[in-house]
């Protein structure tokens, strides 16, 4: 049986973080980063043996995954059927999600030991990477609305706190900013829609919600299906609104500006927060409601669909064209983020038909580890060459040799070529598509030749495309706390696709077997297999046919280039619509009604007080008089009106 | 009996021994000054000691004079008020030439306000109500060689007696319509007809006259202004302090048959005086008279609070009160001392106050923080408690009008603190402090910071009114 011990899970990590920010970074100076990477490894260790145990020990009960409740207290009684609690929820996913998070970030941390170790604020660096673990494994273990809304906005402050590590930098200090700005904004929907669903199901709680509100005959279905706002069922808009929370933490469209910028924070920040742990709270969310989405609001399971397909195929799209790497495997993970989640709008609920839950959270879990590897591989390059532009890069083969290893692992497995785990997953959600929703797997096949050519876009224009770098400076990988994380990643890339996971993630628990295709898996691959090629020819060679193609497609390719000028409607609508319109407006009845109306009472107040003045006369005659007024005047009144 | 008489009578007994041993002094020896004062306040601990001595029920002369826990309490607040003006005004105390004459004149006016919280009866009411008023229109006439002050004690007097006769007609009409004077037999004979309300607002406009309440305040400017800053004091502490806690008595225990009238007349009365009290605070620019003009607008809290007819309403005017106490004492003392060193009470003059007189600067803003009710300061414990009583029947509008008031309060209030605290190429010269004020400058700091967390006074008032 589970034990509170899972408690120690999130916990150690804050102590990691609480220990350096309260001053311990004075007297652990360089020590820091292997204290909390000793914490964050326990953490781990007691991850994988919780999950390890609840998958194949106790977790399943007349061949069901059970939800259980290792640890829970009431924090706030507001009513007597109201209350805040703080608990701990294990199930099939939020198992899966504690080994992510601890792994990746487990790797993130020793990766960090040798590229930040000339860092000034070293010490505070590890403190906000505990800080974000630590929140980020609550939200993944909350057991209510609440309290992974806590631990949400949680996330989103660690999350700021990184990306401005670099604070010196205007850029970075921007894009915190922007980050922070983007996710709160979503996050007001998110908490509105908690609001709203937890109206209408009279509780916070994952287990007691999910059960009032599917349940064909409850009371509380019927309620939160018949009273409606603008014409729309509170069901609804409540899980609209949780969506869009998801959204804005996932970077889907339009919420996605900020992930590109997000770049600016170091390089091991992004593979841990946005692109293997953080993205995917949006992700984790929607399957954590998922029979709230499938049975009470599939209309909204619609929305999610398109907006997932639309964000899969538009991110690629871009990442076509973009010239910093970073910026290249942001848009690659955005358009991945696309794929889980537009894998979970075609989901149906129970047995097979939920193929598509379960390829969306295996898709997560292998995506993570390639990920997370990718970007660690994008730091060498970039310590090595000390610029993030694709020009300045090209022949690193010779001078990053695992790096280049590790690098073209993980783009094999992008692109979806098998023996690597981003096949698995990524079929997974193909036939899911292409059983439920025909139309969707159109789209996933093409952004399955997009992904391809892009990422070997990538690979070629690093490690070949120029001649070989000058050999002094051969073998720039760095030491084995660099090394070590990659190679570890990359073995999981090349072993992780071949977990059955339909047996383990399903969408009601019932492990279910899916088998795989081998005549379904052909056009995928070969499409893939067409886009890599397509990349050879292009950037294998320093050659002009690349530059020649952009000139023929010129609008297209400017307007991708330019992130379809999305940046700049927002900046539009910002900048002219909101500030102008409302924000002038606003300043105006600041300014002219509001203090006007202070300003007035003021002078008014001055005026009224001349004008009593002669009340005070200083003759005893007039102020007996008016004594004696006063009296009659209240004689009168009360003998007469009032009583 | 006469043990009775001892115990229950036993502040007013020494006081008025105080006061014939004045008199004997008086006629017998030259004493002086400082040495005077100094027995003095030693014999005023004395008092308040005895007073203190414990809280002893009962009553005498067949119900005219009465004795409770609580009307002890509010003895030993008027008394601890007195001794505190003693202090404070020291300076000025023992350069005048007939200080003997000015202590003989307060202590009566103090043993009036004894017998008047305590009077079981009307005609003692009234005769205490004289007690209290004459001595104190001889002393607003102690700037002798001031004209302003002859004028001020001339207004006094002539419209006191004014307000006196109004009690009178108000007193012989309950008499008229009951049969009766004595309290406690008063509420059973009253069943509220018009006649009765007249006496009822007759009685309560002479109260609201010596409370300075609209429109029956028109007297205090021009005797504030003209009175010394002691006896400006000492009126618009004290003695507002004794009407306040005979007013409660009547309103909850004499007249409560005549609430229907008395609730929205205390409303009106209150949102009144609130108002023009605040617009004629705005006004002023002399400290001393801008502190007489406010002390109106606290007037009209007080009033807010007592509309409620709830015992937490009245508990909560007791304990606004004695924080009052402490905090316009100290603002009065300050401007005493500034006033007797160098004539100096104008606002503009304390420009700059700060640069050379840190302390008094530091205690004048307290205890004009205390006034205008901002936290942590006692002020804002007795403000809250009056607008929570005052909002207890819900009439939101009425609450609402009050708290704008409180914001218009501020104003002038910050608007001191600005200017002591701003610089000014004319400072005020450093301004020395004798150690009696001294010390009761920080007995009223004390109050004003600690007696806001007090929470069990305000339960203990409260305890002792049921």
């Amino acid at each position: 049986m589970p034990q509170a011990s899972i408690l120690l899970i999130p916990l150690l990590p804050l102590i990691g973080f609480l220990v350096p920010a309260l001053g311990g970074k004075t007297i652990f100076k360089k020590q820091t980063g292997w204290f909390a990477t000793f914490l964050l490894a326990v953490s781990t260790a007691l991850a994988c043996s919780t999950a390890w145990n609840y998958f194949f020990s106790y977790g399943k009960e007349n061949g069901i995954y059970q939800k259980h409740f290792p640890f829970h207290t009431t924090w706030l009684q507001l009513t007597d059927t109201l209350s805040i609690d703080m608990g701990i929820l294990l199930d099939p996913i939020s198992a899966l999600m504690i080994v992510v998070v601890c792994i990746v970030s487990l790797m993130v941390h020793l990766y960090s030991l040798g590229y930040m170790k000339h860092e000034e604020r070293y010490a505070m660096y590890f403190a906000y990477l505990g800080l974000f673990t630590f929140s980020m494994l609550g939200l993944v273990l909350s057991s209510n609305l609440f309290q992974i809304y806590m631990f949400w906005e949680l996330v989103g402050v660690s999350s700021y706190l990184l990306i401005g590590f670099y604070f010196e930098r205007p850029k970075a200090v921007a894009a915190a900013k922007k980050a922070f700005i983007v996710t709160r904004f979503a996050d007001l929907g998110f908490l509105i829609g908690i609001l709203a669903l937890s109206y209408q199901a009279e509780s916070l709680d994952f287990v007691t919600l999910l059960e009032r509100l599917t349940q064909p005959n409850s009371t509380y279905l019927t309620q939160a299906t018949t009273s409606s706002f603008l014409g729309i069922s509170s069901i609804t808009w409540g899980c609209l609104l949780l969506f869009m929370g998801g959204a804005g933490k996932s970077a889907l469209f339009p919420l996605h500006i900020w992930l590109p910028d997000a770049m600016e924070g170091p390089t091991p920040v992004s593979a841990l927060i946005h692109a293997a742990t953080m993205v995917v709270a949006g992700v984790f969310l929607i399957a954590r409601m998922f029979p709230l989405y499938a049975l009470g609001a599939p209309e909204v399971l619609d929305i999610v669909a398109y907006t997932g397909a639309f964000t899969a195929l538009f991110a690629a799209l871009i990442a076509c064209t973009q010239t910093d790497i970073k910026r290249v495997l942001a848009y690659s993970t955005m358009s991945q983020i696309g794929f889980m989640i537009f894998a979970l709008g075609v989901s149906g609920y129970g047995g097979t038909a939920g193929l598509g839950y379960s390829a969306s959270l295996f898709h997560l879990f292998t995506h993570a580890l390639f990920k997370a590897m990718l970007f660690l591989g994008a730091g060498s390059i970039i310590h090595f060459v000390h610029s993030n532009e694709l020009k300045d890069m090209g022949g690193l083969r010779k001078s990053l040799p695992v790096t280049h290893l590790t690098f073209l692992i993980g783009c094999l497995a992008l692109s979806g070529i098998p023996p690597f785990s981003g096949f698995f997953s990524k079929e997974g959600i193909l036939l899911a598509a292409y059983q439920q929703k025909p139309f969707f797997y159109g789209i996933g096949l093409f952004t399955s030749l997009l992904t391809a050519f892009y990422m070997f876009r990538l690979y070629f224009s690093v490690f070949w495309n120029k001649p070989q770098q000058n050999t002094d400076r051969i073998a720039g990988d760095g030491g084995l706390t660099i090394t070590l994380p990659l190679l570890i990643l990359a073995a999981g890339t090349c072993v992780s696709g071949f977990i059955p996971f339909g047996q383990l993630v399903s969408s009601d628990g019932i492990p279910f077997s899916s088998s795989l295709h081998l005549g379904f898996a052909v056009l995928p691959v070969l499409l893939a297999i067409a886009g890599i090629s397509l990349a050879f020819l292009f950037y294998q060679k320093d050659n002009l046919r690349a530059a020649y193609w952009s000139e023929k497609l010129k609008g297209f390719y400017k307007t991708t280039y330019h992130k379809f000028y999305i940046d700049e409607c927002y900046m539009y609508v910002t900048q002219k619509i909101f500030f102008n319109l409302i924000g002038k407006s606003a300043a105006w009845i600041d300014r002219n009604i509001v203090d006007g109306l202070l300003s007035k009472t003021g002078s008014g107040t001055q005026v009224l007080a001349e004008k009593i003045k002669s009340f005070q006369s200083g003759k005893l005659q007039s102020y007996t008089t008016w004594y004696l007024i006063g009296i009659i005047v209240l004689i009168g009144l009360f003998t007469f009106f009032i009583h | 009996m006469i043990t009775d008489f001892l115990i229950q009578f036993r502040s007013e007994t020494a006081l008025t021994v105080l006061i014939l041993l004045l008199l004997l002094l008086k006629i017998t020896r030259e004493v002086k000054n400082e040495t005077l004062l100094q027995w003095m306040q030693l014999l005023l601990c004395g008092v308040l000691l005895l007073i203190a001595s414990g809280p002893f029920e009962g009553h005498l002369f067949g119900s005219m004079f009465i004795a409770t826990p609580l009307i002890t309490l509010e003895k030993l607040i008027l008394a601890t008020g007195f001794l505190l003006i003693c202090m404070l005004h020291h300076e000025w105390l023992k350069a005048h030439e007939h200080l003997i004459e000015f202590l003989i004149l307060s202590l009566s006016s103090l043993l009036g306000m004894f017998l008047f919280i305590s009077s079981g009866h009307l005609i003692l009411l009234y005769l205490s109500v004289e007690l209290i008023t004459i001595p104190i229109a001889a002393m607003v006439n102690f700037d002798l060689e001031k004209r302003r002050s002859s004028e001020a004690a001339m207004k006094m007097i002539l419209s006191s007696a004014f307000a006196s006769g109004v009690l009178l007609f108000g007193l012989s009409l309950i008499y008229g319509t009951t049969g009766t004077l004595q309290l406690n037999e008063l509420p059973a004979a009253l069943q509220a007809q018009p006649l009765q309300i007249a006496a009822f607002l007759l009685v309560i406009s002479a109260f609201a006259f010596k409370l300075s309440v609209v429109p029956f305040h028109l007297w205090t400017a021009d005797v504030y202004e003209g009175a010394p800053v002691a006896v400006a004091a000492f009126l618009s502490v004290l003695s507002k302090g004794a009407v306040t806690f005979m007013l409660i008595t009547l309103l909850y225990k004499v007249f409560y048959p005549l609430e229907a009238v008395g609730y929205p007349l205390l409303q009106i009365l209150s949102i009144l005086t609130v108002l023009i009290g605040n617009l004629f605070a705005l006004r002023q620019k002399n400290l001393k008279r801008f502190l007489a003009f406010s002390s109106i607008a606290q007037m009209g809290f007080i009033l807010a609070s007592l509309s409620s007819y709830t015992v937490a309403g009245a508990a909560a005017s007791v304990y606004f009160i004695i924080i009052y106490l402490f905090s316009n004492l100290t603002a009065f003392g300050i401007v005493q001392i500034v006033n007797t060193q160098n004539g100096k009470e104008h606002l503009e003059s304390y420009r700059g106050f700060y640069k050379n007189n840190k302390f008094l600067s530091w205690a004048l803003a307290l205890s004009l923080f205390s006034l205008a009710g901002i936290p942590p300061t006692a002020g804002f414990f007795g403000k809250y408690f009056l607008l929570i009583a005052a909002a207890a029947r819900e009439q939101y509008v009425f609450v609402i009008l009050l708290a704008l008031n409180l914001m218009i309060s501020l104003y002038y209030y910050l608007n001191i603190i600005r200017l002591v605290f701003t610089k000014s190429p004319e400072e005020m010269e450093t301004v020395r402090i004798s150690q009696p004020a001294k010390l009761a400058l920080w007995i009223g700091i004390a109050g004003t910071l600690l007696l806001g967390f007090a929470g069990n006074l305000l339960e203990h008032i409260q305890s002792i009114m049921n």
